[in-house]
């Protein structure tokens, strides 16, 4: 493993063009690909070489075979189990750990970075606009999903149309940051080149600077990540949609409902299961979101959220790690319930098969 | 009657609301693009939408230098363009910022000592003098101007020139191809184990991938920089390296694609892996020569996913690599650009662009396959 | 000798539940066994234990001398045919049979000559190259058959391998195995159905399960004369058996049972002393039953509730007064009875069974 990273460095250090650059990292992609492929394939063969079972007595087949089929799942696993701990296991422990020390997380100080936390005002204003994030941001986006969904179920060219209101989930939030920035884009004068405020104008209106605008401008940070989720609703939804029964929907206009109720009364209740996936995806994303955030206000104007609040935390003035996880362990209580709900459903449906 | 008639107006408003919600959806991608390829001027003075359409422009234009001018006759004349061959019409020009319009087109403007300034509608103008022009710089001439849209690419020549975006183009290349083969190599062993193989705790790991499924990378992030930084002094070679963040991006794509592929793996017919079983093959056979085949397609799922995901990453890019331009990534230089040239929309446009062009192709191409991936993923 | 030797096999799930009870079984080379029972009797499980695809809970299990309950089923001996066929989709016809031998590492000519020599005694030749999805039911079946051929083993196992055909192939590839069977009489072939034409047909011996242990083992045509038991009885044979509870009137060597209180039969099975007054249970096959004109020569008579004309054969429904159940009676082609009419039946006293109150069967006389 030593060997490899020296190798990879000094890949790295040699190519320093731009060339060289990308042709290091297919060399190191190659590597990678062999690395990974000789290691499953070179510890099954030892595996295979250690507990032999071919021209062996029956006997020594059968113990050798135990032996070798309770190690080899862990063969498999291994990789894949130290990555998750030292990448994600480990540090969830560690962070609540760092939450107790200091900013350099060598001395322990108690309750005091919770103590800190809990006082600041800063801290409200996040936790405050992370609300509105979490009851804004997946209801407007599952509602939307669910509308469009609908709708493009029944003209020809639905296609399309989803197929172009899906299209925002390629782009990164960094992008579609700087898309809406111009779109909010603000100037003294009556020429706008942001389409916004050319609307208001257009209209008769006073053109405003409506990211600076406090309170109101957190929906026009949210209406970014609203915009990028929705086809993602409108995708899973449609899908659910189609899943339902015809049979149902055609017993219920014999039965004399009407459009709404058959929406309503019919279709809605047959999906709820998929709504609340959809609407539990959107929030542990919204939990996380801090790159729009960063990128438009950089949590001026009273925008901030948890997200960018830790990450700010983190560098601060040579970076904060007590109080960085403190902020961390408030996301990551604010998950828990939907893990919970999560794990609880993933182990029905294994008893289930 | 009354029914269908009733029927139809409904099926129009539904092809009405879906065409509207459609160009509230494209349209700010598409303001965007179109903003990328105008001409700067053009762009800074007036809104994309009139980007077709003929624009009235305050403009000035540096006049040649002196060293250009010739002799006709007894008088010393500097001639030239303000258009330089492109097309435009003007209609007003001065020669100070006080008076920018002043003279109509056409007419002969008296400056000092005798000298003249006259300038066509089409954009000709002669400086004219009974002696000879001074100075090393040319006048400027201020006019108002009909000019027609402009294209160009001159603003994407600039930003992946100037501005470092192609450097930074190869360096998003060089995170997100690994950190996107990795993972799949890794997770769909992992994969196949929780599916198929049976071992004591298989049900505990099960429900830790799925647990860490929304584990925010919030958590992570400071042990992970106070670990690299132990590991890159130990190595030598400091915290911010590729081998780093491909290895980061590996780990946190994990628990989604091991999902995935259990997922599908699981629903692989059993009669198809015990039929292997009774043909002899071990569980490295099987593996290779029957699930792997028989995956491509969650395989392709989670490689579209994962590519996004990492292309279009800020906060793992921006912890674990530098800020240098040899590492800084797309997202990160577009970031960047937003703090230093945040008026400049030129340049950020083109930025922009270039930054999700890529993830748009890969979209439009690999559709099928990411809805798949996304309805494996969380319809269950 | 490529004998299958069960000793006291059990399968018990880790809840607890017993799924196969004490199974105790010897199958000699080159016999075509056929395990026949109702859904969820285990008889699947009993297959896949051989296979090595289950493990065994208690007992042991002998191949051809051998204790192979912790022999990975590939070094068993044995092939396997799935109910899905479990054809591998990417892989052509020829790689889907020359896939075990490649794992075995064999040399490419050997894979070759022997893939052929299947492909050639199954008629795939024509269809080597292409994928399972471009071959029709029969074909698929065919190749899954090709595939446990190349392995050459000692022991074939079939799970329910035609069910999922139609009812002509169905016919038409259970001959093929047949003669397949005939073409390799020292295969010893373990057939698993819950279709009892198929194991009537096939089978050099049934084994007849029901709730995870053996109701009885014998040929075809012992198993349908002389039922051990009503279970048995009423699985082989269709329409089943009728069964009509009695008491023993007389027993003795000619036992006289009474059917209600005014029909008595007389029947050539012999009752011990012992038995006199006891519960039992009256058996005689539809198709044993003949229909005759006086009350005289019958020994039951009762009104058609139903009648069903398949043409071959005709089927009536009696309600025999005295008797809970409805008798039926098969008689070969088609009759003018109708709905309401009386019918006398009689039927050849050699023909008549009768179990015990435990539902087993009183040993006929010799």
């Amino acid at each position: 493993m030593q060997m490899a990273f020296t190798v990879i460095y000094a890949l790295d250090v040699f190519f320093g063009d731009s060339m060289g650059q990308l042709a290091s990292a297919l060399v190191t992609m190659f590597l990678g690909v062999l690395g990974c492929a000789v290691y499953f394939y070179g510890s099954n063969m030892l595996l295979d070489k250690i507990f032999p079972t071919k021209n062996r007595p029956a006997q020594q087949v059968a113990s050798n075979l135990r032996i070798a089929n309770r190690i080899r799942p862990w063969l498999f696993l291994g990789p894949a189990v130290l990555l998750l701990t030292f990448y994600l296991f480990y540090p969830v422990l560690d962070s609540i750990r760092l939450s107790f020390f200091d900013r350099s997380g060598e001395e322990f100080v108690g309750l005091s970075n919770y103590v800190w936390l809990f006082g600041s005002d800063e801290f409200f204003e996040s936790f405050r606009n992370n609300m509105l994030w979490l009851v804004f941001v997946p209801t407007a986006a599952t509602f939307l999903g669910l509308v469009i969904a609908t709708m493009t179920d029944r003209i020809w060219w639905g296609n399309i149309a989803k197929s172009l209101i899906f299209m925002p989930m390629a782009i990164s939030f960094i992008g579609a940051s700087v898309i809406w920035k111009f779109i909010y884009d603000f100037r003294s004068g009556d020429t706008q080149i942001g389409l916004l405020n050319a609307v208001v104008v257009f209209f008769g209106g006073e053109p405003q600077n409506w990211i600076t605008i406090p309170f109101w401008n957190n929906f026009f940070l949210m209406i970014i990540l609203v915009w990028i989720q929705t086809g993602f609703a409108m995708v899973i939804l449609s899908a659910a949609l189609r899943g339902i029964p015809d049979e149902t929907i055609e017993a219920a206009v014999l039965d004399g409902a009407n459009g709404l109720q058959i929406f309503f009364k019919i279709m809605v209740p047959q999906i709820w299961g998929t709504i609340a996936v959809v609407w539990t995806t959107i929030t542990i994303l919204v939990l996380k979101v801090f790159d729009i955030v960063l990128a438009m206000t950089n949590g001026q104007w009273n925008t901030q959220v948890l997200a960018n609040q830790m990450f700010d935390w983190m560098f601060r003035g040579g970076g904060d790690f007590g109080r960085g996880a403190v902020v961390a362990i408030v996301i990551m209580v604010l998950v828990i319930p939907i893990m919970i709900w999560n794990i609880k459903r993933a182990n029905a449906e294994m008893e289930g098969r | 009657m009354i029914t269908s008639s009733k029927r139809s107006l409904l099926t129009y408003l539904v092809h009405a609301t879906v065409l509207f919600l459609v160009v509230i959806w494209t349209i700010p991608t598409a303001g965007l693009f179109i903003s990328s390829i105008r001409d700067k001027d053009q762009l800074s003075v007036s809104g994309w939408w009139t980007a077709l359409s003929t624009s009235e422009q305050q403009l000035v234009t540096r006049a040649n230098d002196p060293s250009k001018q010739i002799q006709v006759g007894d008088k010393f004349v500097i001639q030239g363009n303000l258009f330089e061959g492109a097309p435009g019409a003007v209609t007003f020009f001065g020669f100070s910022s006080l008076e920018p319009a002043a003279f109509t087109a056409g007419s002969v403007a008296a400056l000092r000592n005798d000298q003249t300034l006259q300038v066509m509608e089409n954009g000709d103008y002669e400086f004219s003098s009974p002696t000879e022009w001074k100075g090393s710089r040319g006048q400027r001439i201020f006019y108002s101007a009909e000019v027609p849209p402009r294209f160009t690419l001159d603003n994407y020549r600039e930003v992946l020139g100037t501005e470092g975006l192609g450097k930074s183009f190869l360096n998003s290349l060089t995170v997100t191809i690994p950190a996107t083969i990795i993972p799949i190599l890794v997770a769909a062993f992992a994969a196949y184990a929780l599916a198929w193989m049976r071992f004591p705790g298989r049900a505990l790991l099960v429900a830790a991938v799925v647990g860490l499924l929304v584990v925010p990378l919030q958590m992570s992030l400071i042990p992970l920089l106070k670990s690299y930084n132990l590991i890159g002094d130990f190595f030598g070679v400091g915290s911010k390296t590729y081998v780093g963040i491909w290895l980061a991006h590996t780990g946190f794509g994990l628990p989604l694609a091991i999902y995935l592929l259990r997922n599908y793996i699981a629903g692989l017919p059993r009669e198809i892996i015990e039929s292997a079983r009774v043909d002899g093959a071990s569980d490295f056979d099987i593996f290779r020569k029957i699930v792997l085949p028989l995956s491509f397609p969650a395989l392709a799922s989670f490689a579209i996913f994962q590519f996004l995901w990492v292309w279009n990453d800020l906060l793992i890019a921006m912890v674990f690599l530098g800020n240098n331009a040899d590492q800084l990534v797309l997202t990160g230089q577009l970031r960047e650009l937003l703090g230093s040239r945040g008026g400049n929309w030129e340049i950020l446009t083109a930025s922009a662009f270039i930054t999700i062009i890529v993830p748009l192709c890969v979209f439009f191409s690999l559709q099928r396959f990411l809805v798949r991936g996304l309805l494996a993923g969380s319809v269950k | 000798m490529a004998d299958v030797k069960l000793t006291h096999v059990k399968k018990i799930y880790s809840n607890k539940v017993e799924v196969l009870k004490d199974i105790n079984l010897d199958i000699k080379k080159g016999e075509f066994i056929v395990f026949v029972g109702p859904s969820g009797c285990g008889k699947s499980t009993l297959l896949r234990m051989i296979s090595g695809l289950e493990d065994i809970s208690a007992g042991t299990l002998e191949i051809d001398g051998h204790v192979v309950n912790d022999i990975p089923p590939a070094l068993r001996g044995i092939a396997m045919v799935f109910q899905s066929y479990a054809l591998y989709p990417h892989m052509t016809v020829y790689d889907n049979m020359a896939f075990s031998l490649q794992i075995a590492k064999e040399s490419k000519e050997d894979i070759d000559k022997q893939v052929r020599k299947a492909a050639d005694m199954l008629q795939l030749t024509p269809y080597l190259d292409r994928l399972p999805k471009a071959l029709s039911g029969g074909q698929r079946q065919r190749v899954a058959i090709g595939r446990a051929i190349v392995r050459r083993p000692k022991v074939f196992l079939f799970d329910e391998p035609l069910s999922n055909l139609d009812a002509a192939l169905r016919v038409a590839t259970r001959m093929e195995i047949a003669n397949l069977k005939d073409s390799m009489p020292d295969s010893t072939m373990i057939y698993v159905t819950h279709d009892q034409v198929e194991a009537m047909t096939l089978a050099d011996r049934i084994v007849l399960l029901s709730a995870g242990h053996i109701e009885q083992v014998g040929s075809p045509l012992d198993l349908y004369e002389h039922p051990d038991n009503v279970f048995v009885a009423k699985f082989i044979g269709s329409p089943a058996m009728n069964i009509v509870p009695c008491q023993i009137d007389q027993a003795g060597d000619n036992t006289r049972v009474a059917l209600s209180s005014t029909v008595t039969v007389e029947t050539p099975i012999r009752t011990e002393e012992s038995q006199q007054s006891k519960s039992a249970f009256f058996g005689i096959r539809p198709e044993d039953m003949i229909v005759v004109d006086s009350q005289d020569k019958a020994f039951l008579s009762g009104e058609v509730a139903f009648v069903e004309a398949l043409g071959e054969a005709t089927l009536l429904y009696v309600q025999v007064p005295g008797c809970d159940d409805m008798v039926i009676a098969k008689q070969i082609g088609t009759l003018n009875t109708k709905r309401g009419d009386t019918v006398h039946l009689s039927a050849t006293p050699e023909k008549m069974h009768l179990f015990d109150e435990n539902e087993q069967s009183y040993t006929r006389k010799a």
